[in-house]
C-alpha cells in the first residue's frame, strides 16, 4: 500500500509537467482564442474584450498559469469552443471506447504473440521459426492504419464477415465484440510482433537454464517443462514489452478509430483539431498522458506480483 | 619451388589500411538482410531524387478519361479517381516521406544529442531538469505528441518536420545521456580536463566522437518510425495540404474507392512497408557493424 502511494506521488511532477506542456502549447498557437470563439464576423473590439475577460486572457500569463494548473488538478478542464459544454464530461464519455480498443489490442498481442513466439523458439531454425520471424518483421514495418484498411477490404468487403465501420449496436455485447475484431487486430498486430520476438528470445534463454535441466532430469515431459517451468519465467520480459507498448496502443487508437469510424478519444481529438477546439485538444492530450502515467504505475505493481525479486520499496 | 628460407624471408605484405566507412560497408554487405536493406534504401532514394525522370507522368495531371484504371498498360500501378498516375504520385510521395524522415531525425538527433551530452556531462541540476522535461515528453505517445504540435503549428511540410522531430527527441536524449555517463569518467576525458580543455571542447572533441556510432544507429532506425508517424499524420489530413502527393494521404484518398479500386490505398501502404523495412534492416546491420554491444537491445 505504501509502495502504491509512493509510486502515485512520484507521478505528480510528470503530471504537472504535462499540464505545463499543454499550457505552453496552446499559448504559442497562432490566433486569438476569443476570435476563434466569436468567429470572423465579430471583429468588434468590445465583444472581443468581453470574451477575453471571461476566459481570463487579459490577466498576466503567470496568473493564468497558476489558475490553469489549479483548475486542471481539480478536474476543471474548461469548456469546448464548439459546443460550449464542459470538456471533461465530453472526454469522459469517449474514454470507454478507446480503453476497450487498446485492451483488445493487448489481448490480440498476447493471444497471437505468445504462442507464435513460443513455437518459434521450440522449433528454432526450422521453417516455423523463419516464417514467424518474417511475419513479425513485416508486421513491424506496416502502418497500422493501412493494415486496418487491408483487413476491411478482405474481411468486410470481399468476405463480408465483419462490419465495415462503427462500434456495433450499443445494446448488444455480441454486436460490439463483432465490430471490435478487425480494429483490435489492426491495432494489436505490431504489438503481437514485438511480443512474439520477445517471447522467442526470452524462452530460448530460459530453456538453457539449470533449473530446466533439473526438471528434465527429474523426468518432466517436454510440454510440462515448457508450460510449468520455462514459459512462466520467460513471460516476465514479455510483460515489460506489453507495459511499454500500452502507450503506443493508446496513441495508435487515435488513428485506428478514424479508420474504423469508431467513437473514442482519438476521434474526439482529431475532430477537435479540425475545428481548432483548443480546450478539447488540450484536455484529450492530458487525459492520454494521465492514462499512460497510470498504466506505468499499474505495470510496476503487476511486476511486483509476478516477480517478487523485483518488488520495490 | 620455394625453400622454407625463401618463404620466411619474403616480407608479409602489410594489410591495406581501411577507413571506418569501408569497414562498416563491408560488414553490412556481408550480412544478407542488412545488404538487402541497403539496396532497397538506395533504390528508394534514387527513385525519389530523380522523380521528374522516374515518375513518368505528371503526378498532378488529371485525366478523367483515364480515371480508376487498374494497374497495367500505360499506367503501371493504375490511376486514382481523378485519373492521376499512382506510380508517379508514389515516386513523388517518396520525396516527402524521405525528406521528412531525414530532416525530422536530424532535428531530433541534434536536440536530443545536445540535451543528452549536457545532462550526462554536467550531471546534477542540469541533468535533473533535462530528464524531467524528457519524462514529460515521454508521457505522451509519439503520434499524439506529433499531432498536438501539428495542431498548434498548423499543417505544412516544415511544421510536419518540426512536430515529428520534436516528438523523437527523448529517445536520442536518453541514449546519448547513457553513453555519456559511460565515457565521462574515462582517462582520456580526465586527461583533456587536466591539460585545461574547455567544457565545450571536451564535449565536442572528446565525448561526442565516442557516442557518435550509437547516434548513427538510432538515427537510421528512427527514420522508419518517423516515416510511419508522418504517414499517419498525412492519413489523418494533418500533413501537407493536397494536391502534393504523400503516401499517407494517398491511402486516405483511396479508402473511398476501396471496393472498386483497392490498389489506390494498398500500393502506397506497400511502399511504406518496404521503406520502413529497408531502414530497419539497415539500422540492425549498422548496429551489428558499429556497436556489437547494443545487439539485441
Amino acid at each position: 500500500m505504501v509502495f502504491v502511494l509512493r509510486r502515485l506521488v512520484a507521478t505528480l511532477p510528470t503530471l504537472i509537467g504535462a499540464i505545463t506542456f499543454a499550457f505552453i502549447l496552446i499559448r504559442i498557437a497562432p490566433g486569438d482564442p476569443a476570435r476563434l470563439i466569436l468567429g470572423d464576423e465579430y471583429q468588434n473590439s468590445a465583444a472581443l474584450l468581453q470574451v477575453r475577460a471571461k476566459l481570463g486572457l487579459d490577466r498576466p500569463v503567470i496568473v493564468q498559469y497558476v489558475d490553469y494548473v489549479s483548475d486542471m488538478l481539480r478536474g476543471n478542464f474548461g469548456e469546448s469552443f464548439r459546443t460550449g459544454q464542459g470538456v471533461l464530461p465530453e472526454i469522459w464519455s469517449q474514454v470507454p471506447g478507446t480503453v476497450t480498443l487498446a485492451f483488445a489490442g493487448v489481448f490480440v498481442a498476447v493471444l497471437i504473440g505468445v504462442p507464435v513466439g513460443a513455437l518459434a523458439a521450440l522449433r528454432r531454425n526450422t521453417w516455423v521459426d523463419y516464417v514467424s520471424l518474417t511475419a513479425a518483421m513485416l508486421a513491424l514495418a506496416a502502418p497500422s492504419f493501412w493494415f486496418g484498411i487491408l483487413l476491411i477490404y478482405v474481411f468486410a468487403f470481399l468476405l463480408g464477415w465483419f462490419p465495415i465501420f462503427g462500434a456495433g449496436q450499443p445494446d448488444s455485447v455480441l454486436s460490439m465484440t463483432h465490430a471490435l475484431v478487425l480494429p483490435a487486430i489492426a491495432i494489436g498486430a505490431r504489438s503481437a510482433a514485438l511480443v512474439a520476438r520477445m517471447a522467442r528470445s526470452s524462452l530460448l534463454e530460459v530453456l538453457n537454464q539449470d533449473y530446466i535441466r533439473t526438471a528434465r532430469a527429474k523426468g518432466v515431459s517436454q510440454p510440462g517443462v515448457v508450460r510449468r517451468h520455462a514459459l512462466r519465467n520467460a513471460l516476465i520480459p514479455v510483460l515489460t514489452i506489453i507495459g511499454i507498448d500500452i502507450a503506443y496502443l493508446l496513441g495508435g487508437a487515435v488513428v485506428i478509430e478514424t479508420v474504423f469510424a469508431r467513437p473514442g478519444l482519438g476521434k474526439l481529438l482529431v475532430d477537435a483539431i479540425y475545428t481548432r477546439d483548443y480546450p478539447v485538444v488540450q484536455g484529450t492530450i492530458l487525459v492520454f498522458s494521465l492514462g499512460i502515467v497510470l498504466v506505468n504505475v499499474l505495470v510496476d505493481l503487476v511486476y511486483g506480483l509476478v516477480e517478487p525479486r523485483i518488488r520495490y520499496g | 619451388m620455394t625453400t622454407p628460407a625463401a618463404t620466411l624471408s619474403t616480407p608479409k605484405r602489410a594489410a591495406p589500411r581501411r577507413s571506418r566507412f569501408a569497414l562498416t560497408m563491408r560488414s553490412i554487405l556481408r550480412r544478407r538482410s542488412a545488404a538487402l536493406g541497403l539496396v532497397f534504401a538506395i533504390v528508394i532514394v534514387v527513385l525519389a531524387v530523380f522523380a521528374p525522370i522516374t515518375g513518368g507522368h505528371d503526378p498532378l495531371e488529371q485525366s478523367l478519361r483515364h480515371k480508376l484504371k487498374p494497374p497495367g498498360g500505360d499506367y503501371v500501378l493504375g490511376t486514382d479517381p481523378l485519373g492521376r498516375d499512382v506510380w508517379s504520385r508514389l515516386v513523388w510521395g517518396a520525396r516527402v516521406s524521405l525528406s521528412v524522415g531525414v530532416v525530422a531525425v536530424a532535428i531530433s538527433a541534434g536536440l536530443g544529442t545536445t540535451a543528452g551530452i549536457v545532462g550526462g556531462y554536467f550531471g546534477g541540476r542540469w541533468d535533473a531538469a533535462i530528464m524531467r522535461v524528457i519524462e514529460v515528453l515521454m508521457s505522451f505517445p509519439l503520434i499524439l505528441l506529433a499531432i498536438a504540435i501539428v495542431a498548434v503549428l498548423g499543417p505544412g511540410l516544415t511544421n510536419l518536420m518540426i512536430a515529428v522531430g520534436i516528438s523523437s527527441v527523448p529517445q536520442f536524449a536518453r541514449l546519448v545521456r547513457g553513453e555519456v555517463l559511460r565515457v565521462r569518467g574515462r582517462e582520456f576525458v580526465e586527461a583533456a580536463r587536466a591539460i585545461g580543455g574547455s567544457q565545450t571542447r571536451i564535449m565536442a572533441r572528446h565525448i561526442l566522437p565516442n557516442v557518435i556510432s550509437a547516434i548513427v544507429i538510432l538515427a537510421t532506425l528512427r527514420i522508419s518510425t518517423v516515416i510511419l508517424t508522418e504517414s499517419a499524420l498525412s492519413f489523418l489530413g494533418l500533413g501537407i495540404s493536397p494536391p502534393t502527393p504523400t503516401w499517407g494521404s494517398m491511402i486516405a484518398d483511396g479508402t473511398k474507392w476501396l471496393r472498386i479500386a483497392p490498389w489506390i490505398s494498398i500500393i502506397p501502404g506497400i511502399a511504406i512497408m518496404i521503406t520502413v523495412l529497408a531502414f530497419n534492416l539497415l539500422g540492425d546491420g549498422l548496429r551489428d557493424a558499429l556497436d556489437p554491444r547494443l545487439r539485441g537491445e
